[in-house]
């Protein structure tokens, strides 16, 4: 492996590719719990208990995980700014969007805006489970977590925004990670794209549901439900 | 056609420019873009003002000479031509017309329009050749045989004729579908063999030391570029480079 990989434009690309994959499927399976949720509390409250507790996920997937959000996020950051400074005069009339769609252009934007609700989601879920497995050695019934923090009508929309900003990333990131790795074919690049398009739409629309059927069921059970 | 044009005018490299503005009319919506701007500069020369500096050589859209980024456009608002044969039918009476030079940290500003490319012959130079002499016994064509498909793939990449409308229109000012064009064209054939892991190598370091952006796929070069260079090419190059990076020895 030559040692400037990881320094070169094109190598860095590809990590950010690589990082990007990673969180895709990362993305899946988070989606497949949270499912879970909708059909049956206990069930649900078993599988966080799993991931909770499960020594491979604490501590080999978890920090894989950390470094990869951590590292994706950094390198995301770090490489829009040398783009910036590579162009130190700007055009007094510019058209970029007679040539490249707003998504392609603005995964910085939307980049952040997924990371300041990861921020807020590690409040509301990450640190709580944490605090109780390992410090105060409560039981914690996560249904119960879930379902309260979705009855509160700011954090559901924040949580729907945020999905909504997730599939705008998702729309470039997912056909751009294959170019980037070097998969671009006559035939098989036109189905990616398509898949583009479904997974940056199924994907946040399956976290939207769950986070919709919790709040609505939060609405209906309170005293001042109309429905 | 009567317009008004705002040009970038700057002295030399050292001096900040600034756009100025130039009316000019009576012009055929036949005529080029580059014609308009010889009827701008015989204009100024009769006002017995400083001519406006643009590159240019061929003007039939084969040298890559001519840039200028028009109306927010590399090459304007045309598709696949370069500025020499972009016409002014393309625009309409009392149109307003923006002229810049292209704008990257890897292409300082020389004088007004023109721009140093040099980096791109850097970047030629670091890989974008390969090494056989040539003296006396050139080879016959057909005793090296290729096949249709790959032949026909490097000449789609040796196309390109290096005007750096990719860099001008990229968000990143990144040089990738240049460096891309020149390093697949030697890739399919031959005699590119010997030398294409280093190649693809040095050609991606010279173009990382010019000082280019990193490529975020947005495919607004592929838009831009004249000769229609592919964005597949610039997936070719990341695989390249990728394998000849884990097959490096340091
Ligand atoms: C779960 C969350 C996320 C997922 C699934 C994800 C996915 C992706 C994917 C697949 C790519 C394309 C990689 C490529 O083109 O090679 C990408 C690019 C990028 N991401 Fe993310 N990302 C996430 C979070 C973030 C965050 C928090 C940031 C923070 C700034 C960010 C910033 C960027 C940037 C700047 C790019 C580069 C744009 C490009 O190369 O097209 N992403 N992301
Ligand atoms: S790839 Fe296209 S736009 Fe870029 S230098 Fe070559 S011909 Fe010009
Ligand atoms: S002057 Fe040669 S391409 Fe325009």
């Amino acid at each position: 492996m030559s040692k400037g990989f990881s320094k070169s434009s094109v190598g860095r690309k590809v990590l950010m590719a690589l990082s990007g994959f990673f969180l895709m499927f990362f993305l899946v399976q988070h989606l497949a719990i949270n499912l879970i949720s909708v059909f049956s509390a206990d069930s649900f409250n078993a599988a966080s208990e799993f991931m909770g507790t499960n020594p491979l996920v604490q501590f080999a997937l978890q920090p894989v995980l950390f470094f990869g959000i951590i590292f994706h996020l950094a390198m995301g950051i770090y490489l829009e700014l040398k783009n910036r400074a590579a162009r130190p005069i700007k055009y007094a009339m510019n058209k970029p969007s007679e040539n490249a769609s707003w998504v392609s252009r603005n995964m910085v934007i939307t980049g952040i805006m997924i990371l300041l609700f990861v921020g807020l989601h590690m409040v509301h879920f990450f640190f709580p489970t944490i605090n109780a497995h390992y410090i105060t050695h409560e039981h914690l019934d996560a249904y119960e977590m879930v379902a309260n923090k979705m009855a509160n009508p700011v954090y559901f929309g924040i949580y729907i925004l945020a999905f909504i900003f997730l599939a705008l990333h998702l729309l470039h990131g997912f056909q751009s990670a294959f170019q980037s790795v070097g998969f671009n074919h006559n035939k098989y690049t036109p189905i990616i794209k398509k898949l583009s398009y479904l997974y940056a739409i199924a994907v946040p629309l399956g976290y939207a549901i769950v986070a919709v059927y919790h709040f609505t069921n939060a609405c209906c059970s309170s005293a001042s439900c109309s429905l | 056609m009567n317009l008004t044009l705002k040009v970038w005018r700057q002295k030399d490299a050292k001096s900040k420019g600034k756009l100025e503005s130039y009316p000019v009319s009576g012009i055929s919506e036949h005529a080029s873009f580059l014609e308009m701007m010889d009827v701008l500069n015989e204009q100024l020369i009769n006002e017995g003002k400083e001519p406006v500096a643009f590159d240019h050589d061929c003007r039939e859209g084969i040298c890559g000479m001519c840039s200028l980024y028009i109306n927010g456009e590399a090459h304007g608002p045309d598709r696949g031509v370069t500025t020499c044969q972009l016409h002014m039918r393309m625009f309409k009476d009392g149109d307003t017309i923006y002229i810049e030079p292209f704008r990257s940290k890897a292409f300082p500003v020389l004088k007004d329009l023109i721009v140093d490319r040099g980096s791109f012959e850097r970047i030629q130079q670091a890989g974008g050749f390969i090494s056989v002499n040539t003296s006396g016994n050139t080879q016959d064509a057909n005793s090296l045989p290729i096949a249709k498909p790959m032949a026909d793939k490097a000449m789609d990449a040796a196309t390109c004729i290096g005007c750096g409308a990719c860099v001008a229109t990229c968000k990143n000012s990144s040089a990738m579908l240049f460096v891309a064009a020149k390093v697949s064209q030697y890739s399919y054939l031959p005699q590119g063999q010997v030398e294409r892991k280093e190649r693809v190598l040095n050609m991606v370091d010279q173009m990382d030391k010019e000082g280019f952006g990193n490529c975020t796929n947005t495919g607004a070069c592929e838009v831009e570029c004249p000769k229609g260079i592919s964005l597949e090419f610039i997936a070719r190059m990341n695989k390249e480079y990728s394998s000849a990076s884990v097959k490096a020895e340091n």
